[in-house]
């Protein structure tokens, strides 16, 4: 069948022309793809708000939700961690516990959330083209809006311990940068993952508890024993929380080479993750 | 069979006036996808499956080297059997799948109506859903709302735009979908069996804003398996075959050609034979 040829047909010049070709390589130009990305950030915006709005934090008792919840896990940790540990940590310990445990609340709910972000919203992917990932995205950005108001939480606990305040407090910036763009990474990984494997998501939770238990938040990185030391430089989190609570808490600079194994770990995350996202998401489509 | 050939398809306005615009060229396009037929795709499934050394996903030839194009203005219907590949075409040109092999060509900005309905979350409401859809299709937030007032005022559901989309019935959802896919303004709009849905009235509605769409010199695709709306609202039409571009030309000429091979029952490798 032959195709049919127009000659003489120009297109209008002044109209938006989008070429859609076969590509052998799975992956689409990126720098197309992050001004798409960008293009569609009211997007992520809108969908930041209104998942803010649904997820009960409308009312004031929702709003209180959102600090109530991490500060009882927290509390019920110090308790548990006060009658497992021979000796009370006292608050400076109850700084480090409440402040850790806010931090890997944050990463937890990005990766949870992020998990069923793209295969919840079905429709709107068969429906409208645009790039996927800022559904993920937008998931990680709604639990870090949701993180902050736990660290007015923090900013009291602080104070009443009388822990050190300087300068150095802004270290915090750059570990929670790390903190983020690591969920981030994991967030689009896992939310790919979770078109081909729906039962991903039942099991995150485990992978979450389990994770928290091997991350310095019901203890301190100094107290593991030696024995287990180097199993712990395979957990992403040692690092960034290693330097979170040395900054916050304990009042120091952080130390540079773990800052640096924090960075490598997020940025990893998010070019790995990213990538494995970018790579699947032209195939969402056929996958719902 | 030269009534089939594709060749001789071209329009009455296209002829008179060889300057008209392309709005969409597809070339040689075959979408081939990969799916999988389990029920649930899980890890569960999947180990169980390992087990028992079974494949579970298949290779969908939905589009086989399908050639065309289509001046602006034009009102195109897409006809063809169940699963020829209609609504897989659709998707292709409002770039939601890609091609496999081939080239798609798009002038302009595509607005969709596929036939799955529009709703993001049936938890939101119409007016958030309205919102979200339109900045995912990359408008700005101040265009979302100058058109927001047309949608919710065309669609007619009144103070039902403030209430969750799960609670609204399937035709209030179609009008819904229609009104915001001919608001975004859009020089091309594909239409996916989409009308079939709404109450008479809103029919008589819609058929009347699509004529007006056209008359603005917007090019319009229609698919439909009422093929009294296609003749009614298209100068030419396309009928698809398993995947293979079967005819091309004025409406009549193919619903007539289509209505008597669904009645006789050829096969398409009869008619490929030209």
């Amino acid at each position: 069948m032959k195709a049919l040829v127009r000659t003489g047909r120009q297109p209008a010049p002044s109209v938006p022309v989008q070429v859609y070709t076969a590509q052998r390589m799975r992956l689409p130009r990126l720098g197309t793809y992050l001004s798409d990305l960008w293009t569609r950030r009211h997007f992520a915006q809108h969908l930041i708000r209104t998942q803010l709005r649904t997820q009960q934090s409308g009312t004031v008792f929702g709003q209180l939700w959102l600090v109530i919840n991490p500060l009882m896990l927290a509390l019920i940790y110090f308790v548990l961690t006060n009658i497992l540990r021979e000796r009370s940590g006292g608050a400076p310990f109850l700084a480090h516990l409440t402040v850790c445990v806010f931090a890997f609340h944050l990463v937890s709910t990005s990766v949870t959330s992020s998990a069923r972000s793209v295969t919840r919203s079905g429709k709107l992917i068969l429906n409208t083209a645009f790039p996927r990932s800022l559904l993920p995205i937008a998931a990680v950005l709604t639990a870090f809006v949701r993180f902050l108001p736990t660290m007015l939480v923090y900013a009291v606990i602080h104070l009443y311990a009388g822990l050190p305040i300087g300068w150095h407090l802004l270290w915090a910036l750059p570990v929670l940068a790390e903190l983020v763009v690591f969920s981030l990474g994991i967030g689009l990984a896992v939310s790919a993952l979770q078109v081909y494997f729906r039962d991903l998501s039942n099991f995150l939770p485990y992978a979450v508890r389990l994770w928290l238990y091997s991350s310095p938040v019901l203890y301190y990185v100094d107290e593991v024993p030696h024995g287990i030391k180097p199993l712990l430089a395979w957990n992403p989190l040692v690092p960034m929380l290693a330097s979170w609570s040395r900054v916050l808490p304990e009042g120091h600079v952080p130390h540079l080479h773990l800052m640096l194994q924090g960075a490598a770990w997020a940025l990893g995350a998010l070019v790995v993750g990213g990538l494995f996202f970018v790579s699947r998401e032209r195939e969402f489509a056929v996958r719902l | 069979m030269s009534s089939l050939s594709v060749s001789d398809a071209a329009t009455p306005r296209a002829q008179a006036d060889p300057a008209t615009p392309l709005a969409v060229k597809v070339e040689h396009l075959s979408v081939t996808y990969r799916t999988s037929i389990e029920k649930a795709p899980t890890f569960r499934n999947t180990i169980s499956r390992m087990g028992r050394g079974q494949r579970v996903v298949r290779e969908v030839q939905a589009v086989n080297d399908v050639s065309f194009e289509v001046p602006t203005g034009t009102v195109l219907g897409i006809i063809g059997a169940n699963g020829a590949g209609k609504s897989t075409l659709m998707r292709t040109i409002a770039g939601i799948l890609p091609p496999s092999q081939g080239r798609v060509e798009v002038h302009g900005q595509v607005s969709t109506l596929l036939s799955l309905g529009v709703g993001f979350n049936g938890q939101l409401t119409g007016r958030e859903n309205v919102v979200l859809g339109g900045l995912a299709r990359g408008l700005s937030r101040e265009q979302v709302q100058d058109k927001y007032e047309q949608i919710a005022e065309f669609s007619e559901l009144g103070e039902m735009m403030d209430m969750p989309m799960r609670t609204y019935s399937s035709g209030h959802g179609a009008r819904l979908g229609f009104s915001i896919a001919v608001h975004m303004e859009p020089d091309i709009l594909l239409i996916d069996e989409a009308l079939s849905t709404g109450d008479a009235r809103f029919k008589r509605k819609s058929a009347q804003k699509m004529r007006e769409l056209v008359a603005q010199a917007r090019t319009l695709f229609l698919v439909s398996h009422a093929l009294g709306t296609v003749k009614e609202l298209c100068e030419e039409a396309l009928w698809l075959h398993q995947g293979r571009l079967v005819m091309r030309g004025p409406t009549d000429e193919v619903v007539a050609a289509y209505a008597e091979f669904q009645e006789v029952g050829e096969t398409a490798t009869t008619l490929e034979d030209f």
